[in-house]
């Protein structure tokens, strides 16, 4: 290798470390842009109904004021799961640029099963996984609730010792938490197992 | 007969503003404020939380509710009362179940679902807080 081939080699080595930075960086600065509730809401079909009931629910006003963002709830963490879910997501941009599907809120509401039955599938197959994110069984102090939710998070409830996975997940009793429920639903679904 | 006359509305006149004087010292519920002043805020008060329900006073008297119900939500779509206390999840979530006298609508017809007069929950039964009583009351429920 002549020294003219070193400094080529080194030039191009270079400028592939920055390129890959400024690509790589550049792409995931604007995931998370992308990931803010505040882009989330720059919809006006996401502020002006699930942002506004989120504003009632407990996971907007609490007594310690730690809150939970749209994304928190509806973006996966883990990376793949992430890019799925924002490829997915140019589902929402067709609908919301070519059909106008829930552009109003008396069309969200005729909507809103489908809509709901949609994060509620999601979540069962994920295992709620983004609930999961924030609330933990190993750091639940069942003392500290109340005796019913106390009974129905106690692991001996589901059977779910000595290794076997619990049937159920946090979904299936707490449906319509963060959001309306939809007209039309049925109690039971809130009510696994016995309903 | 004019005399009895003037002397007549000017003792009316002194009551009326001996009456005003009176009513600005009156002690009200509000305590000793002045009407054109704010009432003192209560103290914060923790919804009544009790295992097992809160008994009730009389035998058809509306049962009070023993827990907080602040994110619940009753409008034309959903009741989240429900979730627990339908019929279909009352066992499961060991709930009271709604009254059967609230499956009957105006007709005297027995519905399978809560008839829609019945619908709205809060309009009967109140959540309690933990707060003494304004006045003292020596009231005693049916036992």
């Amino acid at each position: 290798m002549t020294s003219g081939e070193k400094r080529g080699t080194f030039g191009v080595l270079v400028v592939g470390v920055v390129l890959g930075i400024a690509l790589w960086g550049g792409f995931n600065w604007t995931l998370d842009l992308t990931n803010t509730e505040q882009f989330c809401i720059s919809c006006h079909e996401m502020e002006a109904t699930p942002y506004n009931e989120l504003q009632e629910t407990v996971h907007f006003t609490n007594r310690t004021g730690v809150r939970a963002t749209c994304p928190d709830c509806h973006v996966p963490r883990p990376w793949i799961y992430k890019i799925v879910r924002k490829i997915k997501a140019s589902n929402e941009l067709y609908h919301h640029f070519v059909t106008g599907e829930v552009d109003t809120p008396e069309k969200f509401e005729s909507n809103r099963m489908e809509l709901a039955q949609h994060v509620w599938k999601a979540m069962k197959e994920t295992d709620s996984r983004e609930c999961r994110n924030c609330h933990k069984f190993q750091s639940m102090d069942l003392e500290k609730q109340q005796s019913r939710a106390a009974d129905a998070h106690d692991p001996y409830y589901w059977q779910a010792v000595d290794g076997n996975e619990p049937t159920y997940t946090c979904i299936d009793c707490h449906k319509g938490i963060a959001h309306s429920l939809p007209e039309g639903f049925d109690p039971t679904w809130n009510s696994p197992g016995e309903g | 007969m004019k005399k009895t006359m003037i002397t007549l509305t000017t003792a009316l006149v002194v009551l009326i503003f001996s009456g005003a004087v009176v009513a600005g010292a009156v002690e009200s519920l509000r305590g000793e404020q002045p009407l054109t002043e704010n009432a003192k805020e209560p103290a914060k008060k923790q919804a009544l939380v009790v295992k097992g329900g809160i008994e009730r006073s009389y035998k058809q008297q509306p049962p009070v509710i023993p827990h907080a119900i602040d994110k619940d939500e009753i409008n034309l779509k959903v009741n989240t009362c429900l979730n627990c206390h339908s019929e279909k999840t009352f066992e499961a979530k060991k709930a009271p179940k709604v009254g059967d006298s609230h499956f009957i609508d105006r007709d005297g017809k027995v519905l399978k679902t809560i008839s829609s007069r019945r619908y709205f929950c809060e309009q009967c039964h109140a959540p309690q807080l933990n707060a003494d009583p304004l006045v003292v009351n020596n009231f005693e429920g049916v036992k």
